[in-house]
């Protein structure tokens, strides 16, 4: 008998294995849900897939007769371009911050404790303030959550940056590199696969601040909706809704994964498959 | 004409003194080997030629201009490890030298001088016995092939000086002849004058022309930091029946024992 630690499924039997958890866990709603709505027809907390189907077709399929818009779309619109924005400009705000942190013992001297200080700050607690300065507009929900990822991701980038062999740099200089030169060529190319792998990341809180951001003060967005329809226990779009985020976030994560293994094959090590 | 020169030189960290009293010549053309026990100041005093350090007194001339205090084209480097870039593919890290002096802004040549740098750079991939692996990365390289790219790419900008930091430490035995083989006739080839810091007596006599053994002259069992280490033995090699370790020399391989 093989110890269970050397006993591997193949290919085939892993893609089945990984369905099996997720199959039962809609099996149990499934059967959860047919039970209550047996005992109570109008039950809003567990609503079968029939009522389901109905909320995403109001929700997805039909204009709102109020704005014209399509609910679903319009709210999906609306917070991709918020995240988007706001990554965005994470992104580009770390890469500026990172690389100097990283590779320049003065800007690491002058900024590196003010990035630390920032990034201990919980960025919820700092959205009254946002609110009071930006107003309730699309301004402080982007601010919000560029407050909220970028110092982390500005400590990650900055320590990835530093941690490039001394080695590597010297070399540079000896290969008549200035400070711009092993910034640009040898500092730049090595940070973005890890810039990558910090926006994935950071997309995670990223939705935290934009749902809560959304649920506060706004009149469209995922988060909004969820949080408008929870006042009438609407179960029914709610849970088509998380699906849909949890979706939007699988895909943005696949993408950006994607995206740097194309680019940036050499940062990707060919696995050994266990 | 001394291309290196060691004036006196001694490197000081508060009350600990690493190297004392250091004064050496490195002749155009020269293969000096440095060696000596661990502890002994070899790797501060490569970082004294490359720039990496500055002494605390004394002073280090290249071609009788005082040293800039930080490393520049005119002194190539080899390290035992991290020597290549890992983003970029052979014939890149060979380009970059070219790449840097003939483009400060964009680091990257375009047109009819990026086609002349990689035509430089092919010829020396060539040379080092790499002309299959000009799209290589050097993850995908195995240790040996990596230590011919950082050679090769060292070379591209032709430095007055190259320094090695027991370039060839980390490679099986086999593999570490081939090496000795290719630096040799590098050397021959394109007239270098190499400063060559190593662990192997042997390496060091065999590829050297010179060799120059680092140790602490004297030893205060009470205060051991107090004194530093220096060139204690400078050997001359000038026909092959010299290139025998001496026997003096045969403790210095050994580690050294602090107290």
């Amino acid at each position: 008998m093989r110890r269970l630690l050397n006993a591997r499924p193949r290919v085939g039997g892993r893609l089945l294995l990984g369905l099996l958890p997720i199959l039962a866990l809609v099996l149990l709603y499934l059967v959860i849900a047919t039970a209550r709505h047996t005992e109570n027809p109008r039950d809003k907390i567990t609503p079968i897939p029939a009522a389901m189907a109905a909320g995403i077709q109001t929700m997805a399929f039909e204009p709102d007769p109020r704005t014209g818009e399509v609910p679903l779309v319009a709210d999906t619109k609306a917070s991709l371009r918020r995240l988007g924005i706001a990554m965005g400009l994470a992104a580009a705000t770390t890469l500026v911050l990172g690389l100097t942190i990283g590779l320049l013992p003065y800007v690491r001297a002058s900024l590196g404790p003010l990035v630390a200080a920032i990034s201990v700050i919980p960025p919820i607690a700092v959205l009254p303030i946002l609110f009071i300065v930006f107003g309730l507009g699309e301004t402080s929900k982007i601010v919000l959550i560029f407050v909220g990822v970028t110092p982390v991701m500005v400590r990650d980038l900055a320590g990835h940056v530093a941690a490039i062999p001394e080695e590597q740099i010297v070399k540079a200089q000896t290969l008549g590199a200035s400070t711009w030169l092993t910034l640009l060529r040898v500092a730049l190319p090595q940070a973005l696969p890890r810039l990558i792998d910090s926006l994935r990341l950071s997309l995670c809180p990223a939705w935290v601040y934009l749902i809560s951001a959304e649920a506060i003060a706004s009149d469209v967005g995922l988060g909004y909706r969820i949080f408008l329809v929870r006042r009438y226990l609407a179960m029914d779009i709610i849970l088509p809704y998380v699906v849909w985020i949890s979706l939007l976030a699988v895909i943005m994560d696949l993408g950006l994964q994607a995206w740097s293994r194309t680019s940036f094959a050499w940062a990707h090590p060919p696995r050994n498959v266990r | 004409m001394s291309v290196l020169s060691f004036r006196n030189v001694w490197v000081e960290y508060g009350s600990k003194i690493v190297l004392e009293k250091v004064s050496l010549d490195v002749a155009e053309g020269a293969f000096v080997s440095i060696i000596g026990p661990s502890g002994a100041g070899k790797s501060t005093f490569l970082r004294l030629a490359l720039g990496q350090e500055a002494p605390s007194r004394g002073e280090i001339l290249l071609d009788g201009e005082p040293l800039s205090p930080e490393p520049g084209p005119d002194r190539g480097v080899v390290f035992q490890r991290y020597s290549v870039f890992p983003h970029m593919n052979a014939l890149d890290n060979v380009t970059f030298g070219l790449d840097c002096a003939g483009s400060p802004l964009r680091g990257r040549l375009g047109g009819k001088a990026r086609k002349a740098a990689r035509e430089t750079a092919k010829a020396l991939l060539a040379r080092v016995g790499l002309e299959h692996n000009f799209k290589t990365y050097p993850r995908a390289l195995s240790g040996g092939m990596q230590q011919r790219l950082a050679l090769a790419q060292a070379l591209v900008t032709r430095p007055r000086i190259l320094l090695l930091d027991e370039p060839f430490g980390a490679l099986d035995p086999g593999v570490r002849l081939d090496m000795h083989g290719l630096i040799t006739e590098l050397w021959a080839e394109h007239r270098l004058t190499i400063l060559m810091v190593t662990h192997d007596i042997k390496e060091a006599f065999k590829l050297g022309t010179r060799v120059v053994a680092f140790d602490k002259r004297r030893h205060d069992p009470q205060a051991p930091h107090r004194y530093g280490s220096t060139a204690v033995y400078d050997f001359p090699l000038d026909d092959k029946k010299s290139r025998v370790v001496p026997p003096v020399l045969a403790g210095l391989s050994a580690p050294s024992t602090p107290g």
